[in-house]
């Protein structure tokens, strides 16, 4: 548990000074919900929210966010290994599950810092919380989405040489899975061959859980939310540990 | 006593390159053992496999009587290391990174405290503990490395081409630093190394490696008399006829080198006068002579026919640098 712990450590270290990194992933989510959450505000209609848009917004502001920054926190072991760090936490007589488990706490606990700023954001921006109970609930799912998305950076960053590749996950596998996980728009809306994708994304259970959490209202089943992104966290933490102890240096 | 680090046959080969070949050495307790060699030779692949870091393909190692693939973590606590390419965290602090360290290592809180104050002391890095470590220099980063590899009392240090990069004032520091470390904590240190001067002046004996095979190992003095006496260099038009003439009893050996024959032999002082005269009897024109007391260039010169030319590993090893640089 020590190990664990003192990997979190650094990660926190890390995270507090980078303060560009902070503002930089917390800005991009909080102008979507400024510019699609008042810009649309009044167009659109989506059915259990009326004309609040922005409403249903907030939670998948929450949910980019925390996906954004794990997966961030996940991939820059890479820098690890290119500026040598990770030959000293290699060498040292730890297992590599305790490093695995520690860079992944560490990078969901970031992730699930940014999305907390996002929601007193979004309080500010007239976010209603239905309870405190609900308030954990979200947090929860945040806590989920993160170790999970982390737990994916670090198996992507055991593959990589160094961060060229980086666009192109961004592009290809996160922000898709954002787009497409009902962060934006209902996933009833969608059309019929289309609608299937977005029940295969796991962030659309993630988005859903928090959704239900902070308002009360959701499109899934918050209990089937729960057993499917907390599967797939479970699942990207094997597989992440298991392409991480492969890492020679 | 046990030896501090046994090798026998050690081989790595990684497809069909053989980057480690049979190797076999004895390092005693407290010694500074040098591996001497050009980049490439396989000095770091060696040292990789006795910190655990890679797996041999064949033969066995131990430290302190650790097996380095049965007791990995036996060995992994039983040495420290100083990687060739730095591995501190930029965004820590000098006391945050040892601290790190000391917290993977196990160390109780109180004891970690004490021996962080000390050994920030011992490297001269206790007025900057505080700082940042991206605002040090090359040497203070290094002795920064050095502090944080002796944290957790390893009795083998791995020192990976301790000064690469360095400039000269700062390598005497270093050089200074690792001398009086051995002699204080007695500690055995095992370094790799390119650069002559370094072996000759820290260790206590050398191996000198060559495309992963050993081709002599001794102590420093030792390896320097094994090819007999001093050197006198005669750069030449005419090598071959130069090497005809140049017989007699007190010459031990003569060698070519592209345009230079060279003149093992003893009091060369006293005999440099006898060269010139033989020479220029036999109307050989004489470009130049010099004359040098062996040193362990010399000593691989004679023993691989080659220098390990330390200018062009120095200019590959920049490039490589800046390269890094730049992508970071």
């Amino acid at each position: 548990m020590d190990i664990i712990y003192t990997i979190w450590l650094r990660s926190m270290k890390r995270y507090i000074r980078s303060k560009s990194r902070i503002i930089g992933s917390i800005s991009m989510p909080m102008f979507f919900l400024l510019f699609l959450g008042f810009g649309l505000n009044s167009v659109v209609n989506i059915p259990g929210f009326g004309e609040n848009y922005i409403q249903f917004l907030m939670p998948g502001m929450v949910a980019m966010s925390v996906l954004f920054t794990s997966v961030f926190s996940g991939i820059q072991i890479i820098w690890d290994k290119q500026f040598g760090f990770l030959k000293e936490t290699l060498v040292a007589p730890v297992t590599r599950m305790e490093i695995m488990l520690g860079q992944t706490f560490g990078g969901a606990t970031t992730a699930v810092i940014q999305g907390i700023l996002i929601m007193v954001i979004s309080l500010a921006l007239g976010l209603k919380v239905q309870s405190m109970f609900g308030f954990l609930i979200a947090l929860g799912f945040m806590v989920i989405i993160g170790i999970s998305f982390t737990a994916f950076g670090i198996a992507i960053a055991s593959r990589m040489e160094d961060m060229t590749g980086f666009q192109l996950i961004m592009n290809f596998v996160i922000f898709p899975i954002f787009g497409l996980s009902g962060a934006l728009f209902p996933i009833r809306s969608l059309p019929d061959w289309l609608s299937p994708i977005t029940r295969i994304d796991p962030l659309t259970y993630g988005v859903e859980g928090i959704r239900y959490g902070l308002t009360g209202a959701s499109q899934i089943n918050p209990v089937l939310c729960f057993l499917v992104i907390g599967g797939f966290a479970c699942g990207m933490t094997v597989i992440g540990a298991f392409l991480f102890r492969k890492i020679s240096i | 006593m046990t030896p501090a680090i046994q090798v026998t046959d050690l081989t790595k080969t990684f497809g069909d390159l053989i980057a480690v070949n049979h190797i076999s050495f004895e390092i005693e307790q407290g010694e500074i053992f040098g591996l001497l060699g050009p980049n490439g030779a396989g000095k770091t692949t060696t040292l990789s496999m006795l910190a655990t870091m890679q797996r041999p393909t064949s033969g066995s190692g131990t430290i302190q009587g650790k097996d380095i693939e049965k007791d990995e973590d036996g060995v992994r606590k039983a040495i420290g290391i100083v990687f060739q390419d730095q591995s501190l965290d930029e965004e820590l602090t000098a006391r945050e990174n040892m601290d790190f360290h000391g917290r993977l290592y196990r160390i109780p809180p109180d004891l970690r405290r004490q021996r962080i104050d000390d050994l920030l002391r011992l490297v001269e890095l206790h007025d900057r503990k505080d700082d940042l470590v991206k605002t040090f220099s090359g040497g203070m980063r290094r002795r920064l490395e050095i502090a944080r590899g002796l944290l957790h009392h390893p009795s083998v240090l791995f020192l990976d081409e301790p000064t690469l990069g360095l400039d000269p004032q700062t390598r005497n520091h270093l050089w200074h630093y690792i001398a009086t470390l051995s002699r204080e904590k007695n500690i055995t240190i095992i370094l790799t190394t390119h650069y002559m001067e370094e072996a000759d002046r820290l260790c206590d004996r050398i191996a000198i490696i060559d495309q992963g095979s050993i081709i002599a190992l001794d102590t420093p003095q030792n390896l320097k008399d094994s090819i007999g006496g001093d050197i006198v260099t005669v750069r030449t038009s005419d090598i071959n006829a130069a090497v005809q003439i140049l017989t007699g009893s007190w010459i031990e050996q003569v060698e070519l080198h592209h345009d230079e024959v060279r003149i093992h032999l003893h009091n060369a002082e006293q005999r440099i006068s006898d060269i010139i005269t033989l020479l220029n009897q036999h109307q050989i024109q004489i470009h130049s002579v010099s004359m040098h007391k062996p040193t362990l260039e010399d000593v691989f010169l004679a023993f691989t026919g080659k220098r390990i030319r330390e200018q062009e590993g120095d200019k590959k090893e920049m490039m490589r640098r800046q390269f890094k640089m730049r992508r970071h």
